[in-house]
């Protein structure tokens, strides 16, 4: 009989050798006349060990990491094939504390599934989400989004279930289901991970938020910066078209509902909603006026649903096991699981999908294991470019929407970038805003000359000495005021957070060259 | 008979970059919103999207041609002059800084003799700035062409560069 070996396809560890480790594994087992199934699943998220390969055996699978090209015949020698000791073994991959410890809702099937069957889909629990929406009407299964209490998890964690509400209320003859794919921040790969690792969730989850609004078209706008996710994505929309559950009847309902991914072309500014609903249209990426909402004057003056990838892909579960086994998860008005995304400077960077409520600490030490350098962690940068850059000292905040705010920071889309003592942060403030200078879609003037003179506002500081030092630092403050309350979109109006805090929390690194010859 | 006016004002382009944006354009014309994948294709097909098939395409797309041009500029991705025979996308988000990207750019500048958006002077790679390849775990990244590589070092890209040059 065959043994199911896992080499995953995921772009994270295909970047580290996976390809070339499923080559080799083919080529001894070949070799060797054994006779191995290789499944190309996506990643289990635990970066540190990829490429991570499992072995499926009778007791479930065991896990050895990180494997190169090289470790293969070894490998083979160490009988991995019926779960032999070697040096990269794991063992069980679920009994992996660093796995076992998370609870993965929306990840329940990434890492574990082969993303291009719908059968292995099917086979753990997928579509039953779908099936549980159709016995519904449109109103009871936003009624079911709503209650679950789950929130965009893009980035502005507004109520998805209101949002979805707004839409099904608004009469139209097309409405439309857009999917923000345009994961720019840096410090997430969660939606890239979904996507690649499990599309037929997000499938899902559009189909599902179709039936609900009485959308009958949707769009996935993926960043160009993923083609892998694309041909993940386009692979299993062929699937599920071919099996019935995308199409102009949708399983038999006589509901339509189709599927489009369309490639951004490089432009951070097209994941805010209004200037990737232009960008859909076929128009310069620019940020249009809130109101009207998109869910009211969305794509093509339509109402329109646009919902982050992680937020899409977790109403399938809602749906199959009810809003309340969601909403019971979490704390406060933060409900439900975060995938969480470690980067930067860790030991163990990687996905922890995980209820709202543990603190950044145990990210950062119990699962990051600390810095990969191995000095002390300075500051971490949580929610992308926009997010602010917290202090050691803060640590301790819990991951909830809300405490985030009330530290002057944001949660995101659950990205926690890790910066050791060797971090510049006047150079970080420095580039939080050539970021923005460099991708303001130029709409406003806050955002585009604000972003501009912040550079050389802060060169400025930089280069100068204490009085000069002090006199800009008092301009730099006031402009990240006219930013922040007069730009139109997050991007203007919420480039100051790092550069605020970077200024609150790491003065000293704003001292002036000349400040620091004169001592 | 206008459509006839506006085709006899169009510039004269080669016939194989002509026929490249009436394939691309053909099959995508009629879907809404159809500019950005026509304007993917047409790069996809010649590598980048020459200045003078922009009247070409805004005639197809019923667009004008400063709304073409408008949003050939406004994106990143898009490019009007030609690239080198492979793109290599360097990260400079901040995860990759975490982990060194600052020192990973200077030497990569410095080992293909270009900045950001140059190409060499053999023609055989443009080098571009990119702001997170969703690759944060396994940072500092690069993707060259469709080829994603992860944890990157200096030694790393040399070993690449070499490799790639054989």
């Amino acid at each position: 009989m065959s043994i199911t070996v896992y080499v995953p396809r995921d772009a994270g560890a295909l970047s580290l050798g996976a390809e070339a480790v499923a080559t080799a594994i083919a080529g001894e087992a070949r070799q060797r006349n054994v006779d191995v199934r290789i499944v190309r699943n996506g990643s289990r998220g635990l970066y540190w060990l990829e490429p991570l390969v499992e072995v499926g055996t009778a007791d479930g699978r065991v896990a050895y990491g990180p494997v190169q090209a090289g470790d293969v015949a070894a490998l083979f020698d160490a009988d991995f094939l019926h779960a032999g000791t070697h040096p990269l073994a794991w063992g069980p991959t679920e009994d992996i504390p660093w796995l076992k410890s998370q609870q993965r809702l929306t990840f329940a099937r990434v890492g574990i599934v082969d993303p291009r069957s719908l059968d292995d889909y099917r086979a753990h629990g997928g579509y039953r989400g779908l099936e549980a929406a159709l016995r519904l009407g449109g109103a009871d299964i936003v009624q079911a989004v709503t209650d679950s209490g789950l929130r965009g998890r893009g980035g502005a964690a507004f109520p998805a279930g209101i949002k979805w509400k707004t839409c099904l209320d608004a009469p139209a003859d097309q409405k439309y289901i857009v999917c923000n794919a345009d994961e720019g921040d840096s410090g997430t790969y969660a939606d890239r991970m979904i996507m690649e690792g499990d599309p037929f969730a997000l499938i899902e989850g559009m189909t599902i938020a179709g039936l609900a609004v009485g959308a009958s078209r949707g769009y996935i706008y993926l960043r160009c910066e993923y083609p892998h996710a694309r041909h993940a994505l386009e692979a299993a929309i062929a699937s599920a078209e071919a099996d019935g559950c995308l199409g102009d009847d949708v399983r038999g309902s006589g509901r339509p509902f189709r599927l489009e991914v369309r490639m951004a072309a490089g432009a951070y500014i097209c994941g805010e909603e209004t200037s990737l609903l232009e960008s859909l249209e076929g128009k310069r990426g620019q940020v249009r006026f809130k109101p009207p909402l998109p869910a009211i004057e969305g794509l093509f003056g339509k109402p329109t649903v646009i919902n982050n990838v992680v937020t899409l892909a977790s109403v399938p579960i809602i749906l199959d096991k009810g809003a309340a086994y969601y909403r019971d998860y979490g704390i406060g008005r933060s409900r439900g699981t975060l995938p969480l995304q470690l980067a930067g400077n860790l030991k163990r960077p990687g996905l922890v999908e995980r209820a709202f409520g543990l603190t950044l600490r145990e990210l950062i030490e119990d699962y990051g294991g600390g810095t990969a350098s191995g000095r002390p962690v300075r500051a971490v940068q949580v929610g992308g470019p926009l997010g602010a850059y917290i202090p050691a000292s803060q640590l301790d905040t819990p991951i909830d929407y809300e405490a985030f705010v009330a530290i002057g920071g944001m949660l995101g889309h659950g990205g926690l970038v890790v910066f050791d003592d060797t971090v510049d942060m006047a150079a970080q403030a420095r580039y939080a805003m050539e970021f923005c200078a460099i991708e303001s879609c130029g709409k406003c003037t806050p955002c585009r000359i604000g972003s501009t003179r912040g550079v050389e506002v802060i060169d400025r500081i930089v280069a100068g000495n204490a009085a000069e030092r002090e006199r800009n630092e008092v301009l730099l403050r006031d402009l990240c005021q006219t930013m922040l309350a007069g730009s139109l979109c997050a991007l203007g109006g919420m480039a100051p957070f790092p550069v605020l805090s970077a200024l609150d929390h790491f003065p000293e690194d704003f001292a002036g060259a000349a400040d620091k010859t004169a001592t | 008979m206008k459509r006839a006016a506006n085709a006899a004002s169009l510039p004269d382009i080669p016939e194989n970059v002509r026929a490249a944006v009436l394939k691309v354009t053909a099959g995508l014309k009629d879907q809404p919103g159809a500019l950005l994948p026509v304007l993917h294709g047409v790069q996809e097909a010649l590598g980048h999207i020459p200045e003078s098939c922009v009247p070409l395409i805004a005639r197809e797309m019923n667009l004008s041609r400063a709304d073409v041009h408008g949003v050939i500029s406004f994106y990143h991705y898009f490019r009007s002059k030609p690239a080198g025979r492979r793109v290599i996308y360097l990260c400079r988000a901040e995860s990759c800084q975490a982990m060194g990207a600052g020192a990973l750019e200077k030497h990569v500048k410095q080992r293909l003799g270009v900045d950001f958006h140059g190409t060499t002077a053999d023609g055989a790679f443009t080098l571009e700035p990119v702001y997170c390849l969703g690759n944060c775990a396994c940072s500092p990244a690069m993707m060259v062409d469709d080829e994603l590589k992860g944890r990157l070092t200096p030694a790393g890209f040399d070993a690449w560069l070499a490799a790639e040059k054989t």
